[in-house]
């Protein structure tokens, strides 16, 4: 991807991600981080954008910004206000180092490897594509994610029913 | 046609450029293309950067108009003036309003989370305005025809769950946080049947982006609310609960909760609200009048009239619908808004793409000619849609006869009246003193 | 100055080292789950990338693979909401250092 437009694009939605993924490490504050955590998704969903996968992205901004993040606020509203404070448990150094190594040697492998680069260029619309595939060749695991849905659903409501309702 | 040699020459000529404000964009792009040997870059920014300014006019220049109309309108629809002291029959009234709020302090509150109090008000005008960007206002004239438009338009709508609970939750009030979980909990549940709605539209069109779905209606000559009637209805519901308008405001009524999640928003603060209430119900307006009622089209008169006056003809229809509304029901509360939609319109919607989907099967592998399976579809999908809405509320037990609206009956005697039922004969009935 | 496959493998990774960060250091219940949600996200980020940029016999497999991916991570993020809320009911406590019974 050479032109200027897509170069810009790239680097001011990388810096955005990474920069609110960091961000959420830092701040003192829970629902901060929280609306950190909601830029760094449509960071995300922007370079889904660059990367020419439209569906993917909207897919993306419709179900992680707006559906995740409302999971997550309930989440945080739900629990004690002491622990809102973001804080870290005591095993923040070993944390960081391990997460440090596992991201350089992410990082590393992939700058290493020759990748066989395909000359084809972006996508035209994927959409459908996408719909016919799902429909053709990955049918199974679409069905068995409509099942895991429907269990988790039922798994969550059951999990938090109040004890002692009776059972209608 | 006499149409076509009236379109090139003669008096009507310019006329028939009017129809087609594209053309003066494209002609400037043209002369800094190719005369001034600008990049594409620049050809790409400036074509963005005049549609959103033209946009962003035409929002502005609608809601000060209609923030007049609006408030006349229900004043009428209440048997009262409404505003007319600002200026010739008040028609200064908006301006006063903005600035009113212009003017006004703009408070703070000292425990609220500055960044965050200051990201709700931006926040909420995003949804209302990305919205446009993929609305046809007439030929050629979309600032960026996605492919995946409808799944756009539902995902820019998501945001602005976000930024409601962001500006309730920043204000450090009990009220806007209360006001903004009820609001979040509405959105999060009618998005679900905007999501089915639109998705009968979309297996009918073949394809998400609106502009294909103007084509194919113009082509077939049927516009989509006579083909998805119980879509079209579900989704004007579910577009009123998604910009917080009456009769479904629960989360701005002043009467019962001060004013929701904007309880702490003053002056310019709370006109972003208040404009981003306007835009959003423009928004939906046009999805609504580009889906259903054939955008800038209308069975071939946009060969005379310009399709973007057609287009915005009819969004304003459609959204003296909404404001009709507005003066005329009262407000559902919260846990009816909700029993609505997870009891009544979730299953309704879920038939409606089941048989959408089954319509279209049969129509494209049967190879039925369009001018027969139209009109049946339509007729058929007609009278399900009022079939399953009549049945399923009563099923439900929404329209059980205790439940209906009755003539006021007097209970107690007052004096000599009596109340005599109408269709009888004139006297009293005899009654024992003491009993109804 | 152009954009390849190994610049998007790079912000994939840091964003999967963030959130492996944040999985394993945070006190709260739902800081753990934001970093896990980071790293779905990374890896969805890699996927697009090659599907995008590798030569393959189907390239639309990598969007099908997220399009699931988001779909279990959203299944599971409703499950650990749910177990959060249990954990809180009995414990009166999400701070992950106190949750501790099952330790040696």
């Amino acid at each position: 991807m050479d032109d200027a437009g897509s170069v810009i694009a790239f680097w001011l939605l990388a810096a955005l991600t990474v920069g609110s993924a960091l961000g959420v490490v830092a701040v003192r504050d829970l629902i901060r981080a929280l609306v950190l955590l909601i830029t760094s998704f449509l960071g995300v969903a922007g370079l889904y954008i660059t990367l020419s996968a439209d569906f993917v992205a909207v897919a993306q901004v419709l179900i992680y910004a707006g559906a995740i993040s409302i999971l997550l606020i309930f989440a945080i509203m739900l629990t004690p206000r002491a622990s809102r404070d973001n804080a870290e448990t005591f095993l923040q150094v070993p944390a960081l180092l391990l997460a440090g190594l596992v991201a350089f040697t992410i990082g590393f492998i992939s700058l290493q490897t020759d990748w066989p680069i395909a000359e084809r260029g972006g996508f035209g619309e994927t959409a459908s594509a996408i719909g016919e595939a799902l429909l053709d060749k990955y049918v199974l695991p679409f069905e068995m994610a409509s099942v895991l849905l429907l269990v988790a659903m039922l798994g969550a409501i059951v999990l938090v029913r109040p004890e002692g309702t009776p059972e209608e | 046609m006499p149409f076509d040699k009236l379109r090139t020459s003669g008096p009507l000529a310019a006329w028939y450029d009017l129809r087609d404000l594209g053309h003066y964009a494209r002609s400037l792009l043209g002369w800094l293309g190719d005369d001034l040997g600008a990049p594409d870059w620049v050809t790409y920014v400036v074509s963005g950067v005049i549609g959103i300014v033209a946009i962003l006019l035409w929002l502005l220049v609608s809601q000060l108009s209609f923030i007049w109309i609006e408030r006349r309108v229900i004043g009428r629809m209440q048997a009262r003036i409404g505003p007319n002291r600002v200026g010739p029959r008040g028609l200064l009234q908006p301006i006063a309003d903005a600035m009113k709020l212009l003017l006004k302090e703009a408070i703070t509150v000292r425990l609220a989370d500055r960044p965050l109090f200051w990201l709700g008000p931006v926040l909420i005008f995003v949804p209302a305005m990305v919205v446009f960007a993929v609305i046809p206002f007439g030929k050629g004239m979309t600032l960026a025809d996605l492919n995946v438009g409808v799944l756009f338009v539902i995902a820019i709508g998501s945001i602005n769950t976000v930024a409601v609970f962001i500006a309730g939750w920043s204000s450090n009030n009990k009220f806007a946080l209360l006001g903004a979980m009820r609001t979040v909990a509405m959105l999060i549940s009618y998005e679900l049947i905007q999501v089915l709605a639109l998705l009968g539209v979309v297996i009918f069109a073949g394809s998400m982006r609106l502009g294909e779905v103007v084509a194919w209606q113009s082509h077939y000559n049927a516009w989509l609310l006579f083909l998805q009637p119980l879509a079209l209805v579900s989704f004007i519901i579910a577009g009123a609960v998604e910009i917080n308008r009456s009769p479904m405001d629960i989360s701005e009524a002043e009467s019962e909760i001060v004013a929701g999640y904007h309880t702490e928003y003053s002056g310019i603060k709370f006109g972003f609200f208040y404009t981003a209430e306007y835009f959003a119900g423009f928004a939906i307006s046009a999805v609504i009048v580009t889906l259903f009622l054939g955008g800038w089209t209308a069975w071939g008169l946009e060969e005379w009239v310009p399709g973007w006056l057609l287009f915005l003809s009819k969004l304003y229809l459609v959204f003296f619908l909404f404001i009709w509304t507005r003066g005329t029901l009262p407000r559902l509360r919260i846990d009816q808004l909700m029993a609505f939609a997870w009891k009544f319109l979730l299953p309704l919607a879920l038939v409606n793409v089941l048989i959408a989907g089954g319509e279209v099967l049969a129509w494209r592998e049967g190879d039925i000619s369009s001018n027969v399976a139209l009109p049946v579809f339509g007729l058929a999908n007609a009278a399900l849609a009022a079939q399953l809405i009549v049945g399923w509320g009563t099923f439900m037990g929404h329209l059980k006869p205790e439940r209906r609206a009755k003539r006021a009956v007097l209970t107690q005697e007052l004096g000599a009246i009596y109340y005599v039922p109408a269709g009888s004969q004139g006297a009293p009935p005899e009654r024992p003193l003491g009993e109804p | 100055m152009s954009v390849g496959l190994e610049h998007y493998l790079v912000v994939g990774a840091l964003l999967f080292g963030t959130g492996l960060y944040l999985a394993l250091a945070k006190r709260n219940f739902v800081g753990v789950l934001m970093g896990v949600e980071l790293m779905f996200n990374a890896a969805n980020l890699t996927f697009v990338a090659f599907s995008r940029f590798v030569e393959s016999a189907e390239p639309l497999s990598g969007h099908v693979f997220v399009i699931f991916v988001i779909t279990v991570a959203a299944a599971e993020a409703a499950v650990a909401l749910a177990l959060a809320m249990l954990v809180y009911r009995n414990r009166e406590t999400i701070d992950m250092d106190r949750i501790n019974l099952l330790k040696w």
